[in-house]
Protein backbone atom coordinates (compact mmCIF):
# COMPACT_ATOMS: atom_id res chain seq x y z
CA UNK A 1 0.00 0.00 0.00
CA UNK A 2 2.86 2.35 0.85
CA UNK A 3 5.12 1.26 -1.97
CA UNK A 4 4.94 4.67 -3.63
CA UNK A 5 6.64 7.72 -2.12
CA UNK A 6 3.50 9.81 -2.64
CA UNK A 7 1.44 7.33 -0.59
CA UNK A 8 3.95 7.42 2.23
CA UNK A 9 4.13 11.24 2.17
CA UNK A 10 0.34 11.64 2.11
CA UNK A 11 -0.04 9.09 4.91
CA UNK A 12 2.51 11.01 6.98
CA UNK A 13 0.73 14.30 6.31
CA UNK A 14 -2.57 12.64 7.23
CA UNK A 15 -1.04 11.43 10.49
CA UNK A 16 0.34 14.90 11.27
CA UNK A 17 -3.07 16.39 10.42
CA UNK A 18 -4.74 13.83 12.70
CA UNK A 19 -2.43 14.77 15.57
CA UNK A 20 -3.17 18.45 14.88
CA UNK A 21 -6.92 17.80 15.11
CA UNK A 22 -6.37 15.67 18.20
CA UNK A 23 -4.95 18.71 20.01
CA UNK A 24 -8.38 20.37 19.70
CA UNK A 25 -10.10 17.33 21.18
CA UNK A 26 -7.48 17.23 23.93
CA UNK A 27 -8.04 20.94 24.62
CA UNK A 28 -11.75 20.35 25.16
CA UNK A 29 -11.07 17.35 27.39
CA UNK A 30 -8.45 19.25 29.42
CA UNK A 31 -10.82 22.20 29.83
CA UNK A 32 -13.27 19.86 31.53
CA UNK A 33 -10.54 18.26 33.64
CA UNK A 34 -9.01 21.52 34.82
CA UNK A 35 -12.26 23.48 35.24
CA UNK A 36 -12.60 22.63 38.98
CA UNK A 37 -9.06 23.88 39.62
CA UNK A 38 -9.87 27.13 37.86
CA UNK A 39 -13.05 27.55 39.93
CA UNK A 40 -11.04 26.85 43.09
CA UNK A 41 -8.46 29.47 42.10
CA UNK A 42 -11.15 32.05 41.31
CA UNK A 43 -12.89 31.40 44.65
CA UNK A 44 -9.64 31.73 46.57
CA UNK A 45 -8.78 34.96 44.75
CA UNK A 46 -12.24 36.39 45.52
CA UNK A 47 -12.19 35.23 49.16
CA UNK A 48 -8.77 36.70 49.90
CA UNK A 49 -9.33 39.75 47.63
CA UNK A 50 -6.23 38.90 45.59
CA UNK A 51 -5.42 41.27 42.76
CA UNK A 52 -2.56 39.60 40.92
CA UNK A 53 -1.14 36.38 39.57
CA UNK A 54 1.92 35.01 41.31
CA UNK A 55 4.07 34.93 38.17
CA UNK A 56 7.21 36.82 39.17
CA UNK A 57 8.17 36.94 42.83
CA UNK A 58 11.52 38.64 42.33
CA UNK A 59 10.40 42.27 42.73
CA UNK A 60 7.31 43.88 44.22
CA UNK A 61 6.34 45.71 41.05
CA UNK A 62 6.37 42.45 39.10
CA UNK A 63 4.69 40.40 41.85
CA UNK A 64 1.76 42.82 42.00
CA UNK A 65 1.70 44.19 38.49
CA UNK A 66 -1.62 45.94 38.82
CA UNK A 67 -0.76 47.60 42.15
CA UNK A 68 2.64 49.00 41.26
CA UNK A 69 3.20 52.71 40.94
CA UNK A 70 5.10 53.94 37.92
CA UNK A 71 8.25 54.67 39.94
CA UNK A 72 8.56 51.34 41.70
CA UNK A 73 10.69 49.81 38.96
CA UNK A 74 13.32 52.45 39.69
CA UNK A 75 13.13 52.04 43.42
CA UNK A 76 16.73 52.10 44.58
CA UNK A 77 17.87 55.67 43.98
CA UNK A 78 16.93 58.59 41.72
CA UNK A 79 18.89 57.49 38.65
CA UNK A 80 18.48 53.74 39.25
CA UNK A 81 17.89 51.52 36.27
CA UNK A 82 15.20 48.90 36.23
CA UNK A 83 17.18 45.69 36.50
CA UNK A 84 14.99 42.69 37.29
CA UNK A 85 14.80 40.22 34.39
CA UNK A 86 11.01 40.03 34.45
CA UNK A 87 10.90 43.80 33.98
CA UNK A 88 11.78 43.15 30.35
CA UNK A 89 8.86 40.74 29.99
CA UNK A 90 6.07 42.92 31.29
CA UNK A 91 5.00 46.52 31.01
CA UNK A 92 3.78 48.93 33.69
CA UNK A 93 0.08 48.76 34.66
CA UNK A 94 -2.04 49.68 31.66
CA UNK A 95 -3.95 52.39 33.51
CA UNK A 96 -0.76 54.27 34.35
CA UNK A 97 0.56 54.45 30.84
CA UNK A 98 -2.82 55.30 29.36
CA UNK A 99 -3.42 58.09 31.88
CA UNK A 100 -0.09 59.67 31.11
CA UNK A 101 -0.86 59.70 27.42
CA UNK A 102 -4.21 61.31 28.15
CA UNK A 103 -2.76 63.98 30.39
CA UNK A 104 -0.25 64.79 27.70
CA UNK A 105 -2.97 65.51 25.20
CA UNK A 106 -5.26 67.33 27.61
CA UNK A 107 -2.69 69.78 28.85
CA UNK A 108 -3.68 73.43 28.33
CA UNK A 109 -0.23 74.91 28.79
CA UNK A 110 1.97 74.43 25.72
CA UNK A 111 5.37 72.87 26.36
CA UNK B 1 -11.00 12.96 -11.70
CA UNK B 2 -9.12 9.68 -11.29
CA UNK B 3 -6.60 10.76 -13.91
CA UNK B 4 -6.15 14.08 -12.13
CA UNK B 5 -5.48 12.34 -8.81
CA UNK B 6 -3.01 9.95 -10.47
CA UNK B 7 -1.25 12.91 -12.07
CA UNK B 8 -0.89 14.66 -8.70
CA UNK B 9 0.46 11.46 -7.17
CA UNK B 10 3.09 11.15 -9.90
CA UNK B 11 4.01 14.79 -9.39
CA UNK B 12 4.40 14.18 -5.62
CA UNK B 13 6.53 11.10 -6.35
CA UNK B 14 8.74 13.19 -8.59
CA UNK B 15 8.92 16.08 -6.09
CA UNK B 16 9.93 13.74 -3.26
CA UNK B 17 12.67 12.18 -5.37
CA UNK B 18 13.89 15.64 -6.26
CA UNK B 19 13.86 16.66 -2.56
CA UNK B 20 15.69 13.45 -1.64
CA UNK B 21 18.56 14.42 -3.94
CA UNK B 22 19.26 17.38 -1.59
CA UNK B 23 18.36 15.45 1.56
CA UNK B 24 20.49 17.27 4.15
CA UNK B 25 19.56 20.73 2.93
CA UNK B 26 15.85 19.97 2.82
CA UNK B 27 15.76 18.13 6.15
CA UNK B 28 17.60 21.04 7.77
CA UNK B 29 15.10 23.41 6.23
CA UNK B 30 12.17 21.38 7.55
CA UNK B 31 13.70 21.22 11.02
CA UNK B 32 14.30 24.98 11.26
CA UNK B 33 10.90 25.75 9.76
CA UNK B 34 9.21 23.44 12.31
CA UNK B 35 11.24 25.10 15.08
CA UNK B 36 10.05 28.58 14.07
CA UNK B 37 6.41 27.47 13.98
CA UNK B 38 6.91 25.73 17.36
CA UNK B 39 8.35 28.86 18.95
CA UNK B 40 5.71 31.21 17.58
CA UNK B 41 2.84 28.83 18.41
CA UNK B 42 4.17 28.21 21.93
CA UNK B 43 4.32 31.93 22.70
CA UNK B 44 0.88 32.43 21.16
CA UNK B 45 -0.79 29.56 23.04
CA UNK B 46 0.91 30.37 26.35
CA UNK B 47 0.12 34.08 26.38
CA UNK B 48 -3.44 33.59 25.17
CA UNK B 49 -4.21 30.90 27.79
CA UNK B 50 -2.57 32.94 30.55
CA UNK B 51 -4.52 36.05 29.65
CA UNK B 52 -7.80 34.11 29.64
CA UNK B 53 -6.95 32.45 32.96
CA UNK B 54 -6.06 35.81 34.53
CA UNK B 55 -9.39 37.27 33.41
CA UNK B 56 -11.30 34.37 34.97
CA UNK B 57 -9.29 34.14 38.18
CA UNK B 58 -9.20 37.86 38.88
CA UNK B 59 -12.86 38.47 38.07
CA UNK B 60 -13.57 38.42 41.83
CA UNK B 61 -10.83 40.86 42.86
CA UNK B 62 -11.93 44.04 44.73
CA UNK B 63 -14.02 46.52 42.72
CA UNK B 64 -11.94 49.51 43.75
CA UNK B 65 -8.64 49.79 45.61
CA UNK B 66 -7.57 53.09 47.10
CA UNK B 67 -3.83 53.65 47.52
CA UNK B 68 -2.33 56.66 49.23
CA UNK B 69 0.58 58.17 47.33
CA UNK B 70 3.50 60.12 48.77
CA UNK B 71 5.77 61.73 46.16
CA UNK B 72 4.57 59.31 43.51
CA UNK B 73 5.04 56.23 45.65
CA UNK B 74 2.57 53.91 47.31
CA UNK B 75 2.40 54.69 51.05
CA UNK B 76 0.46 53.52 54.11
CA UNK B 77 -3.10 54.78 54.30
CA UNK B 78 -4.48 55.98 57.67
CA UNK B 79 -7.68 54.39 59.00
CA UNK B 80 -9.14 57.92 59.11
CA UNK B 81 -9.41 57.74 55.29
CA UNK B 82 -12.18 55.18 55.77
CA UNK B 83 -14.09 57.97 57.52
CA UNK B 84 -13.17 60.47 54.78
CA UNK B 85 -14.64 58.15 52.19
CA UNK B 86 -17.75 58.22 54.37
CA UNK B 87 -21.06 56.92 53.25
CA UNK B 88 -20.67 57.18 49.51
CA UNK B 89 -23.68 56.19 47.45
CA UNK B 90 -23.17 52.84 45.76
CA UNK B 91 -20.34 51.72 48.04
CA UNK B 92 -21.45 48.52 49.75
CA UNK B 93 -18.40 47.79 51.83
CA UNK B 94 -15.09 49.44 52.62
CA UNK B 95 -12.26 47.77 54.41
CA UNK B 96 -8.58 48.45 55.10
CA UNK B 97 -6.26 45.75 53.73
CA UNK B 98 -2.96 44.69 55.24
CA UNK B 99 -0.37 43.08 53.04
CA UNK B 100 3.32 43.39 52.28
CA UNK B 101 6.49 41.52 51.45
CA UNK B 102 8.86 39.58 53.62
CA UNK B 103 12.35 38.83 52.36
CA UNK B 104 13.75 35.59 53.71
CA UNK B 105 17.53 36.13 53.79
CA UNK B 106 18.24 32.41 54.24
CA UNK B 107 16.28 31.28 51.19
CA UNK B 108 16.77 34.60 49.38
CA UNK B 109 13.06 34.41 48.61
CA UNK B 110 10.29 37.01 48.74
CA UNK B 111 7.00 36.07 50.35
CA UNK B 112 3.75 37.99 50.07
CA UNK B 113 2.40 38.33 53.59
CA UNK B 114 -1.34 39.06 53.86
CA UNK B 115 -4.07 39.41 56.41
CA UNK B 116 -7.32 37.82 55.20
CA UNK B 117 -10.33 40.14 54.89
CA UNK B 118 -12.64 40.35 57.93
CA UNK B 119 -15.17 37.94 56.39
CA UNK B 120 -12.55 35.19 56.18
CA UNK B 121 -10.51 36.16 59.25
CA UNK B 122 -11.28 32.77 60.78
CA UNK B 123 -8.90 31.19 58.26
CA UNK B 124 -5.96 31.97 60.53
CA UNK B 125 -6.01 32.38 64.31
CA UNK B 126 -3.28 34.46 66.03
CA UNK B 127 -0.06 32.44 66.14
CA UNK B 128 -1.11 30.36 63.14
CA UNK B 129 -0.39 30.88 59.45
CA UNK B 130 -1.46 29.43 56.12
CA UNK B 131 1.25 29.17 53.46
CA UNK B 132 1.32 28.77 49.70
CA UNK B 133 2.53 25.56 48.09
CA UNK B 134 5.80 27.05 46.80
CA UNK B 135 6.66 28.40 50.27
CA UNK B 136 5.88 25.04 51.86
CA UNK B 137 7.95 23.26 49.20
CA UNK B 138 10.88 25.67 49.53
CA UNK B 139 11.06 25.46 53.31
CA UNK B 140 9.92 21.86 53.64
CA UNK B 141 6.95 22.96 55.77
CA UNK B 142 4.04 20.70 56.66
CA UNK B 143 0.97 21.31 58.79
CA UNK B 144 1.89 22.03 62.44
CA UNK B 145 5.49 22.91 61.54
CA UNK B 146 6.97 26.17 62.87
CA UNK B 147 7.98 28.96 60.49
CA UNK B 148 10.54 31.46 61.76
CA UNK B 149 10.78 35.12 60.84
CA UNK B 150 12.97 38.01 61.87
CA UNK B 151 10.54 40.68 62.99
CA UNK B 152 11.12 44.34 62.03
CA UNK B 153 11.60 45.23 65.69
CA UNK B 154 14.53 42.81 65.75
CA UNK B 155 12.85 40.16 67.87
CA UNK B 156 12.48 36.59 66.58
CA UNK B 157 8.97 35.70 65.60
CA UNK B 158 7.48 32.30 64.82
CA UNK B 159 4.13 30.90 63.77
CA UNK B 160 2.65 27.46 63.40
CA UNK B 161 1.53 26.36 59.95
CA UNK B 162 -2.22 25.72 60.25
CA UNK B 163 -2.66 24.71 56.62
CA UNK B 164 -1.14 24.99 53.18
CA UNK B 165 -2.86 26.13 50.00
CA UNK B 166 -3.42 23.41 47.45
CA UNK B 167 -0.93 23.10 44.64
CA UNK B 168 -3.79 23.60 42.12
CA UNK B 169 -4.06 27.24 43.19
CA UNK B 170 -0.35 28.03 42.85
CA UNK B 171 -0.90 30.57 40.12
CA UNK B 172 -2.41 32.93 42.72
CA UNK B 173 -1.13 31.58 46.03
CA UNK B 174 2.39 30.14 45.53
CA UNK B 175 4.22 32.74 47.66
CA UNK B 176 1.42 33.66 50.08
CA UNK B 177 1.81 33.67 53.85
CA UNK B 178 -1.54 34.37 55.44
CA UNK B 179 -1.56 35.57 59.07
CA UNK B 180 -3.81 37.32 61.57
CA UNK B 181 -3.83 41.14 61.85
CA UNK B 182 -2.24 40.97 65.28
CA UNK B 183 0.68 38.85 64.02
CA UNK B 184 1.10 41.01 60.91
CA UNK B 185 1.41 44.19 62.97
CA UNK B 186 3.89 42.51 65.35
CA UNK B 187 6.04 41.05 62.54
CA UNK B 188 6.38 44.29 60.58
CA UNK B 189 6.16 46.62 63.58
CA UNK B 190 3.30 48.11 61.57
CA UNK B 191 1.98 51.42 62.91
CA UNK B 192 -1.45 51.15 64.57
CA UNK B 193 -4.30 52.79 62.69
CA UNK B 194 -2.62 52.38 59.30
CA UNK B 195 -3.40 50.05 56.42
CA UNK B 196 -1.65 49.12 53.17
CA UNK B 197 -4.63 50.17 51.08
CA UNK B 198 -8.42 50.26 51.18
CA UNK B 199 -10.69 47.91 49.21
CA UNK B 200 -14.20 49.04 48.28
CA UNK B 201 -16.99 46.98 46.85
CA UNK B 202 -19.52 48.74 44.67
CA UNK B 203 -22.93 47.18 44.09
CA UNK B 204 -23.57 48.57 40.64
CA UNK B 205 -20.74 48.29 38.09
CA UNK B 206 -22.17 51.33 36.27
CA UNK B 207 -21.40 53.41 39.38
CA UNK B 208 -17.69 52.51 39.42
CA UNK B 209 -16.53 55.50 37.39
CA UNK B 210 -18.60 57.89 39.52
CA UNK B 211 -17.25 56.40 42.72
CA UNK B 212 -13.69 56.72 41.41
CA UNK B 213 -14.30 60.35 40.41
CA UNK B 214 -15.76 61.17 43.84
CA UNK B 215 -12.83 59.45 45.56
CA UNK B 216 -10.38 61.54 43.54
CA UNK B 217 -12.17 64.64 44.86
CA UNK B 218 -12.30 63.54 48.47
CA UNK B 219 -8.83 62.02 48.68
CA UNK B 220 -6.60 64.05 46.35
CA UNK B 221 -3.41 62.36 47.59
CA UNK B 222 -4.69 58.90 46.65
CA UNK B 223 -5.08 56.90 43.49
CA UNK B 224 -7.82 54.44 42.74
CA UNK B 225 -7.35 51.16 40.93
CA UNK B 226 -10.54 49.78 39.42
CA UNK B 227 -11.01 46.07 38.79
CA UNK B 228 -11.24 46.71 35.07
CA UNK B 229 -7.77 48.28 35.26
CA UNK B 230 -6.43 45.18 37.02
CA UNK B 231 -7.97 43.03 34.29
CA UNK B 232 -6.64 45.34 31.59
CA UNK B 233 -3.14 45.05 33.04
CA UNK B 234 -3.33 41.29 32.59
CA UNK B 235 -5.04 41.63 29.24
CA UNK B 236 -1.93 43.41 28.00
CA UNK B 237 0.54 41.09 29.72
CA UNK B 238 3.10 39.66 27.31
CA UNK B 239 1.62 41.81 24.62
CA UNK B 240 2.73 40.92 21.11
CA UNK B 241 3.98 44.42 20.52
CA UNK B 242 6.01 44.74 23.71
CA UNK B 243 9.01 43.42 25.53
CA UNK B 244 10.72 40.13 25.03
CA UNK B 245 7.93 38.70 22.90
CA UNK B 246 8.74 41.30 20.27
CA UNK B 247 12.43 40.36 20.40
CA UNK B 248 11.57 36.67 20.09
CA UNK B 249 9.14 37.33 17.30
CA UNK B 250 11.37 39.62 15.31
CA UNK B 251 14.24 37.11 15.56
CA UNK B 252 12.05 34.29 14.33
CA UNK B 253 10.43 36.38 11.62
CA UNK B 254 13.80 37.64 10.38
CA UNK B 255 15.20 34.12 10.24
CA UNK B 256 12.14 33.08 8.31
CA UNK B 257 12.41 36.05 5.97
CA UNK B 258 16.02 35.06 5.18
CA UNK B 259 14.78 31.59 4.28
CA UNK B 260 12.05 32.89 2.07
CA UNK B 261 14.35 35.43 0.42
CA UNK B 262 16.99 32.83 -0.24
CA UNK B 263 14.35 30.77 -1.97
CA UNK B 264 12.78 33.65 -3.84
CA UNK B 265 15.95 35.42 -4.97
CA UNK B 266 16.85 32.68 -7.37
CA UNK B 267 17.25 29.01 -8.06
CA UNK B 268 20.44 27.03 -7.86
CA UNK B 269 22.07 25.99 -11.15
CA UNK B 270 20.95 22.40 -10.45
CA UNK B 271 17.33 23.42 -10.05
CA UNK B 272 17.44 25.53 -13.22
CA UNK B 273 18.93 22.65 -15.23
CA UNK B 274 16.25 20.33 -13.85
CA UNK B 275 13.50 22.66 -15.05
CA UNK B 276 15.16 23.04 -18.45
CA UNK B 277 15.35 19.27 -18.90
CA UNK B 278 11.74 18.80 -17.78
CA UNK B 279 10.57 21.39 -20.29
CA UNK B 280 12.74 19.91 -23.03
CA UNK B 281 11.22 16.46 -22.56
CA UNK B 282 7.75 17.87 -22.85
CA UNK B 283 6.57 19.08 -19.42
CA UNK B 284 4.28 22.07 -19.59
CA UNK B 285 4.86 25.25 -17.54
CA UNK B 286 1.76 24.38 -15.49
CA UNK B 287 3.19 20.97 -14.59
CA UNK B 288 6.49 22.45 -13.44
CA UNK B 289 4.69 25.00 -11.28
CA UNK B 290 2.40 22.31 -9.89
CA UNK B 291 5.39 20.17 -8.98
CA UNK B 292 6.98 23.07 -7.12
CA UNK B 293 3.64 23.85 -5.48
CA UNK B 294 3.67 20.33 -4.05
CA UNK B 295 7.21 20.83 -2.82
CA UNK B 296 6.25 24.03 -0.98
CA UNK B 297 2.98 22.59 0.30
CA UNK B 298 4.54 19.36 1.60
CA UNK B 299 7.35 21.15 3.46
CA UNK B 300 5.29 24.02 4.86
CA UNK B 301 2.28 21.88 5.85
CA UNK B 302 4.48 19.32 7.58
CA UNK B 303 6.36 22.09 9.42
CA UNK B 304 3.12 23.79 10.45
CA UNK B 305 1.33 20.64 11.64
CA UNK B 306 4.32 19.23 13.53
CA UNK B 307 5.36 22.64 14.95
CA UNK B 308 1.87 23.45 16.21
CA UNK B 309 1.28 19.99 17.71
CA UNK B 310 4.64 20.13 19.51
CA UNK B 311 3.82 23.64 20.80
CA UNK B 312 0.45 22.46 22.13
CA UNK B 313 2.08 19.56 23.97
CA UNK B 314 4.80 21.85 25.31
CA UNK B 315 2.39 24.47 26.69
CA UNK B 316 -0.50 22.36 27.96
CA UNK B 317 1.01 18.96 28.65
CA UNK B 318 4.54 19.85 29.72
CA UNK B 319 3.72 23.07 31.66
CA UNK B 320 5.75 25.27 29.25
CA UNK B 321 9.07 23.93 30.56
CA UNK B 322 11.14 25.79 27.98
CA UNK B 323 9.73 29.15 29.11
CA UNK B 324 10.39 28.49 32.78
CA UNK B 325 13.97 29.86 32.90
CA UNK B 326 12.81 33.02 31.12
CA UNK B 327 9.79 33.56 33.36
CA UNK B 328 11.65 32.63 36.53
CA UNK B 329 14.29 35.38 36.21
CA UNK B 330 15.77 35.85 39.67
CA UNK B 331 12.69 34.56 41.48
CA UNK B 332 13.40 31.87 44.04
CA UNK B 333 9.76 30.90 44.39
CA UNK B 334 8.12 29.95 41.13
CA UNK B 335 4.59 28.60 40.82
CA UNK B 336 4.00 25.25 39.17
CA UNK B 337 0.89 25.68 37.13
CA UNK B 338 -0.98 23.97 34.38
CA UNK B 339 -2.91 26.28 32.12
CA UNK B 340 -6.41 25.53 30.92
CA UNK B 341 -6.21 25.19 27.12
CA UNK B 342 -7.79 28.16 25.37
CA UNK B 343 -7.34 27.77 21.65
CA UNK B 344 -8.32 30.66 19.43
CA UNK B 345 -9.13 29.59 15.85
CA UNK B 346 -8.42 33.07 14.52
CA UNK B 347 -4.92 33.04 15.99
CA UNK B 348 -4.19 29.63 14.48
CA UNK B 349 -5.44 30.87 11.12
CA UNK B 350 -3.15 33.92 11.41
CA UNK B 351 -0.20 31.73 12.29
CA UNK B 352 -1.00 29.46 9.35
CA UNK B 353 -1.29 32.39 6.99
CA UNK B 354 1.98 34.00 8.07
CA UNK B 355 4.06 30.83 8.06
CA UNK B 356 2.69 28.61 5.28
CA UNK B 357 1.72 31.15 2.61
CA UNK B 358 4.94 33.17 2.36
CA UNK B 359 6.96 29.97 1.98
CA UNK B 360 4.67 28.50 -0.63
CA UNK B 361 4.76 31.79 -2.57
CA UNK B 362 8.53 32.03 -2.26
CA UNK B 363 8.87 28.58 -3.83
CA UNK B 364 6.48 29.14 -6.69
CA UNK B 365 7.43 32.65 -7.92
CA UNK B 366 11.06 31.97 -9.03
CA UNK B 367 9.99 28.66 -10.57
CA UNK B 368 7.33 30.44 -12.55
CA UNK B 369 9.96 32.89 -13.82
CA UNK B 370 12.28 30.04 -14.85
CA UNK B 371 9.49 27.90 -16.28
CA UNK B 372 8.21 30.55 -18.72
CA UNK B 373 11.63 31.06 -20.30
CA UNK B 374 13.07 29.02 -23.11
CA UNK B 375 14.38 25.57 -22.00
CA UNK B 376 17.59 26.05 -23.90
CA UNK B 377 18.52 29.32 -22.21
CA UNK B 378 17.48 27.92 -18.80
CA UNK B 379 19.76 24.90 -19.25
CA UNK B 380 22.64 27.10 -20.38
CA UNK B 381 22.09 29.24 -17.20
Amino acid sequence: MFARKSHRALAFLGLAGGLFLLTFADAIWLQGQRAPELVGESELAARLELTDLCLFTEARYTRHLSQADIHSAFQDHPVALEHFPSGSLVTPPRALTIDHANLDRKTKIPD
Amino acid sequence: MRTWIEKQKYLIDFTLSSLARRKVKNLGLLLIYTGIVFLLASVMLFTHALRREAAKVLAGSPDVIVQRMVAGRHDLIPASYLGKIGAMRGVQKKEGRLWGYYYDPLRKANYTVMVPPAATAALVAPGRIAVGAAVARGLGLTVNAEMYFQSYSGKPFSSTVANTFSSESELVSADLVLMSEEDFRTLFDYPAGQYTDIALSVANPQELRNVAAKLAGRLPDSRTILREEVLRTYESIFNWREGIVLVLLSGAVLAFAIFALEKASGLSADEKREIGILKAIGWETGDVILMKFWEGALISLTAFLLGYTAAYLHVFRLSSVLFEPVLKGWSVLYPRFELVPEVDGFQIATLFFFTVFPYAMATIVPIWRAAITDPDSVMRG
